[in-house]
């Protein structure tokens, strides 16, 4: 068993369950088999087993029980089971469109339901019971409040509320204005500017995955893993100081994690040029400069031929293009920058104190 | 004071008025009866009303007055003794003013100097961890090494530093935080930021 946990524990550092996290999501965006209701109970059973399990875990157990984080269990099985039932649909409309049957939508539009009292009625329905689910968690579960607010002293660790922890995991890897101002800020203007970047009429007004699978790849990548895994982790996996913790691990607050940092100027000039940081900023950051230049400017038109992407071009013309692959490099420096972090201690690839930018 | 009497005296005059007036009128419409509201009736009750409007305003002027100066819990001046120099042993970081005044005290390597307990990341008050001789923030994991220089986490620039001196009058250790001195502008070789132990 405590075997079994530490493995569980090592393999949860970031840089093991990110990995695994994103093979698996790749493994699970490929299989058809998960997309069904058998797929769809076994994923349902594995998940509860294991939380089942792991509540005898004391440190576990604390972690996950605090009324602060009952929400990102929920969390968890409710994005699960939209992704399968969204999935599960589009693989069946893809067979049917194959089978030259028309799809879910399409049949069942063509007998209609009353509004009253077919859909009101279950309307009133759901929010009853939603009224009942919120009335006894709140008596359930009590409001996870602190001591007065002391301006010198924090909680920790410092918790963002649950839907902010994304941001606030982004922040570690980040400079503030970055992540605090320009990505969210690009998250939001992103997503508003789909509908005008995606020209794929397919898939409206129905499920469809092989008419518009890197789109929904895509999109599923930022969600699911950029956006909820960074949730998931920044509520159960950190601790005080904001280390990392495996889920078995007690929270111990003089844990050591040695996480010394350097800039990408250093790491050039210092330990492979063996020259020391040149004075003028822009010759400093040269490398990280043209390596932004190269990344916003260059890689997209070498990914013009891309297999996952192939034609993206032609349909959308270079304006839209090149918007849509902005916003997706854009994405994809969080990733990077994680793994760069993780692995080769990498702080910033530019970073220009003089003017306060840095990236 | 004055006015007292005569607000309470007219009450009676004027409901003696009005009754005497509303006697012979009330097999009349009762209308007329209100019409006929004596001279001296009428400057009463405008007496009446005057010295409650009067209260009425006074009144909203002192709650307005008492809005100015609402209950709130000043800041601590910005500079402030922390006690004399022999108080801080040498290469210890002193945590007793964090808390009230937001600083570090540190003695390091003979010199003293007082660190800005707000990280330089996004602001959250960083930890001091005597066992593993740091600095770390609560939020983001930023740390800082005993001297106030940034090593690991997010933060781009070390703590800050506040100025400090030694006060001529009692010989006690003086931190003003409303000047600050910035590493990476040089500043912490000015010798108002830090004490020679
Ligand atoms: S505020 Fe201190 S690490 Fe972000």
């Amino acid at each position: 068993m405590e075997a079994i946990k530490s493995i569980i524990n090592f393999l949860s550092y970031p840089e093991w369950s990110f990995t695994l996290s994103l093979i698996l999501f790749g493994l699970a965006m490929w299989s058809k088999a998960l997309w069904t209701k058998a797929g769809g109970w076994i994923m349902l059973i594995l998940i509860t087993v294991f939380f089942g399990l792991s509540l005898f875990d004391p440190n576990f157990f604390v972690v996950v029980a605090k009324p602060d984080n009952v929400p990102i269990v929920m969390m968890i099985y409710i994005i699960g089971f939209f992704w399968w039932y969204a999935m599960y649909k589009a693989h069946q409309n893809d067979r049917r469109i194959e089978a030259g049957e028309p799809t879910f939508e399409k049949s069942e539009s063509e007998d209609r339901i009353f509004t009253w009292p077919d859909l009101v009625f279950s309307e009133f329905i759901c929010m009853v019971l939603l009224t009942v689910g919120m009335v006894l968690w709140s008596i359930l579960l009590k409001a996870p409040l602190e001591e007065p607010a002391n301006t010198s002293v924090a909680p920790n660790p410092s918790k963002a509320p649950w839907y902010f922890l994304g941001l606030q995991e982004m922040l570690v890897y980040f400079d503030p204005w970055m992540a605090g101002v320009v990505l969210p800020g690009l998250i939001i203007v992103g997503l508003m500017a789909i509908p005008y970047i995606d020209t794929n009429k397919k898939g409206n007004g129905y499920y469809t995955f092989k008419e518009r699978k890197t789109e929904i790849v895509l999109f599923l990548f930022g969600f699911v893993i950029l956006w909820s895994e960074l949730i998931v982790i920044g509520t159960f996996l950190r601790g005080p100081n904001w280390n990392f913790f495996g889920p078995y691990e007690y929270w111990d607050i003089n844990k050591v994690e040695p996480l010394v940092n350097v800039d990408l100027s250093e790491i050039i000039w210092i330990k492979i040029l063996g020259v020391g940081l040149p004075g003028h900023w822009f010759v400093r950051e040269i490398f990280g400069l043209l390596f932004t230049a190269f990344y916003f400017l260059v890689l997209p038109v070498l990914l013009i031929k891309n297999k996952f992407i192939d034609g993206f071009y032609q349909k959308m013309g270079p304006t839209r293009y090149y918007v849509g692959m902005f916003l997706f490099l854009t994405m994809m420096l969080m990733p990077i920058k994680m793994y760069l972090r993780w692995f080769l201690n990498l702080k910033y690839f530019v970073h220009i104190q003089e003017f306060f930018l840095n990236l | 004071m004055t006015e007292t009497p005569e607000e309470t005296k007219p009450e009676p005059a004027a409901q003696a008025s009005e009754a005497k007036s509303a006697q012979p009128a009330k097999p009349a419409k009762p209308a007329a009866a209100d019409a006929e509201v004596s001279r001296r009736g009428f400057f009463s009750w405008a007496a009446v009303a005057w010295v409650g409007f009067t209260a009425a305003a006074g009144g909203c002027l002192t709650a307005w007055g008492r809005f100015m100066f609402p209950n709130v819990l000043y800041e601590p001046p910005t500079s402030f003794k922390v006690g004399p120099p022999s108080d801080f042993a040498p290469d210890a970081v002193d945590e007793r003013f964090v808390e009230s005044n937001g600083v570090f005290i540190v003695n390091d390597q003979g010199q003293l100097y007082a660190l800005i307990a707000i990280c330089t990341h996004l602001g959250c008050p960083p930890n001091w961890l005597e066992a593993q001789n740091k600095f770390k923030c609560p939020c983001h994991g930023s740390g800082y090494y005993r001297n106030g220089i940034n090593f690991e986490g997010p933060t781009p620039r070390p703590l800050e530093r506040a100025a400090i001196s030694i006060d001529p009058d009692d010989g006690q250790v003086l931190v003003d935080k409303a000047q600050k001195f910035l590493w990476e502008r040089g500043q912490w070789d000015d010798p108002s930021s830090f004490l020679t132990a």
